[in-house]
């Protein structure tokens, strides 16, 4: 009634960040006061406008302004984080099943992970958790049959060729690999998420002892049943 | 805030979910952040319209009610609306649908569902609670908003602040046992782009088959039991969920996503429930039948208007 959804591809690309981050701007431009949520998501940006304002042709129209002659994004779009991150069995515990999945060491599923940049391709499933990608062929590993009714805030996880970090502690399915100390979501960055669609990602592997410094929770993490 | 005028309510006894609420968090979804707010949002703008207030003032969602206590601690004009809970005022009965008075010491309570699931409680000029990313509604799952500010329902022992002083008395103009959001069973969905993959006999089914609610119904969504569903699209690529999306996983039974759902996701889905129909079905209970109606999108706006306009004709 009062949602439209933009559809400006058909699969999951990394050129189509450029396209999608212009058209989330010119749409917010377009719609101005009248827009309540815009969210963009791997092909698509959902539109949630005034319906007390605006017609329904009406914001088909203004979409369609805003999407007329559009030009993608510059190519410094987005930042770029390093997160460090401590992989380490007792927090991760699944980096065993992905080695054994991919015929690998532990050290070098680490070495392989933190070996390229990943987008963020979207923000969803909970405050500030960015879906990104895509990791390397050998790592894809599916989700747990069962999902973990609670994943501690900071892990680092893969499911299939994406990767996240889980902002809050929350249930969860993802393969989990280490953990992270910095803060992804919460009060102390004022409800700001540290990750944003169109922005890179480079994980760095630390020590227990750094990983201590930073003021992680080493509090180990029990295996999925 | 003046501390000198603000009065209070404490909670005695904890019920399963009460919760503070406003009209919803908005603006933040590309964050991840869900919108929350009242479930029932007419109900809650009733409850909002008998104290005089901002239609989006925060008051308390109240759900099932199940011994849910609150004692006032000075003399203050309270309003009550949404579902009959069985409340009563220390041993009186209170039904829904009009402000009332409640004396320091008194005690509110909730007992179980007598028609309806939800209640609103409005205080005069909503409750002081602080605003996180721009609402007062508490979404537990994402630890943000409420009377702490970090997602939680009442405890026991809280206390729950307001200084709004001036009150009118009113009555709703209408029966509240004939409220909308009570009545209506006829839930109006607005077909989206994925309706053309689900097969003919499922598109019959689900639009003439009753539909059971299930238990696993929360904030997030409600889940309907009846004709298996089934949709050529396995899975899609995530997207962005809007309120009352009727989803169908693979198991062919619909979810209907609420006001605390996760912002994108990758289930087909036969359209969404308009937010009137989204309200209606807040107020269901576990095992009670709903029917899907499809609607345009230019007719689910005009009873939305109208639903609208009764407010402000009456404000």
């Amino acid at each position: 009634m009062d949602v439209l959804m933009v559809r400006l591809f058909d699969t999951i690309d990394e050129e189509n960040m450029p396209w999608l981050l212009a058209a989330d701007r010119a749409l917010r431009e377009a719609f101005g006061s009248w827009l309540i949520d815009l969210v963009p998501s791997y092909t698509t940006l959902m539109l949630h406008y005034d319906c007390l304002c605006l017609t329904h042709a009406e914001a088909l129209q203004r979409i369609e302004r805003a999407l007329e002659g559009l030009e993608p994004a510059g190519a410094g779009l987005g930042q770029r984080h390093e997160i460090p991150v401590w992989y380490d069995p007792s927090v991760g515990p699944e980096l065993v099943r992905v080695a054994e999945r991919a015929g690998l060491t532990i050290d070098e599923i680490v070495r392989r992970h933190c070996d390229r940049d990943y987008r963020v391709f979207a923000l969803g499933f909970a405050p500030g958790y960015g879906f990104m990608g895509l990791v390397e062929e050998a790592l894809a590993t599916p989700r747990l049959n069962t999902p973990r009714r609670r994943v501690p805030a900071g892990s680092v996880a893969i499911a299939e060729r994406q990767t996240a970090i889980y902002p809050l502690q929350s249930p969860g399915g993802w393969n989990i690999l280490g953990r992270t100390a910095v803060p992804l979501f919460e009060h102390a960055r004022r409800g700001e998420p540290l990750l944003l669609p169109g922005d890179r990602v480079r994980f760095a592997a630390i020590s227990r002892d750094e990983f201590e410094r930073q003021g992680g929770d080493t509090t180990p993490l029990e295996s999925a049943s | 805030m003046n501390h000198a005028v603000s009065r209070a309510l404490r909670v005695v006894q904890e019920g399963p979910l009460a919760l503070v609420v406003d009209g919803g968090r908005f603006g933040v979804r590309h964050l991840g952040v869900t919108q929350g707010g009242a479930a029932d949002w007419i109900s809650f703008y009733w409850a909002n319209w008998l104290l005089g207030n901002a239609a989006d003032a925060a008051a308390l969602e109240i759900v099932i009610g199940g011994g849910l206590t609150l004692e006032a601690e000075q003399d203050a004009t309270l309003a009550l609306a949404g579902a009959d809970l069985g409340a009563r005022l220390d041993d009186s009965p209170l039904a829904p649908g009009a402000t009332f008075r409640i004396a320091a010491g008194q005690r509110l309570t909730f007992s179980q569902p007598r028609q309806g699931l939800r209640a609103y409680l409005a205080v005069p000029g909503g409750f002081d609670v602080p605003e996180v990313l721009g609402s007062r509604s508490a979404t537990a799952r994402e630890q943000l908003g409420g009377h702490l500010g970090d997602g939680s329902a009442l405890r026991n022992g809280n206390r729950l602040e307001w200084s709004g002083q001036q009150a009118p008395e009113r009555r709703l103009p209408f029966d509240p046992a004939k409220g909308i959001t009570l009545v209506g069973r006829q839930l109006a969905l607005v077909p989206g782009s994925q309706i053309g993959h689900f097969t003919g006999v499922s598109l019959y089914r689900a639009f003439n088959a009753p539909w059971r609610i299930d238990d696993r119904a929360d904030r997030m969504g409600v889940r309907l039991r009846g004709p298996e569903l089934h949709c050529r699209l396995g899975s899609m690529i995530s997207e962005g969920i809007p309120l009352g999306a009727v989803q169908v996983p693979p198991d062919g039974q619909p979810i209907v996503l609420l006001n605390d759902r996760q912002t994108i996701g990758g289930y087909p889905r036969l359209g969404a429930l308009t937010p009137l129909s989204t309200a209606c079905l807040a107020q269901c209970l576990p095992g009670e039948e709903v029917r899907l109606v499809a609607t345009s999108s230019e007719q689910a706006l005009a009873r939305h208007r109208s639903c609208l306009n009764e407010l402000h004709r009456n404000g």
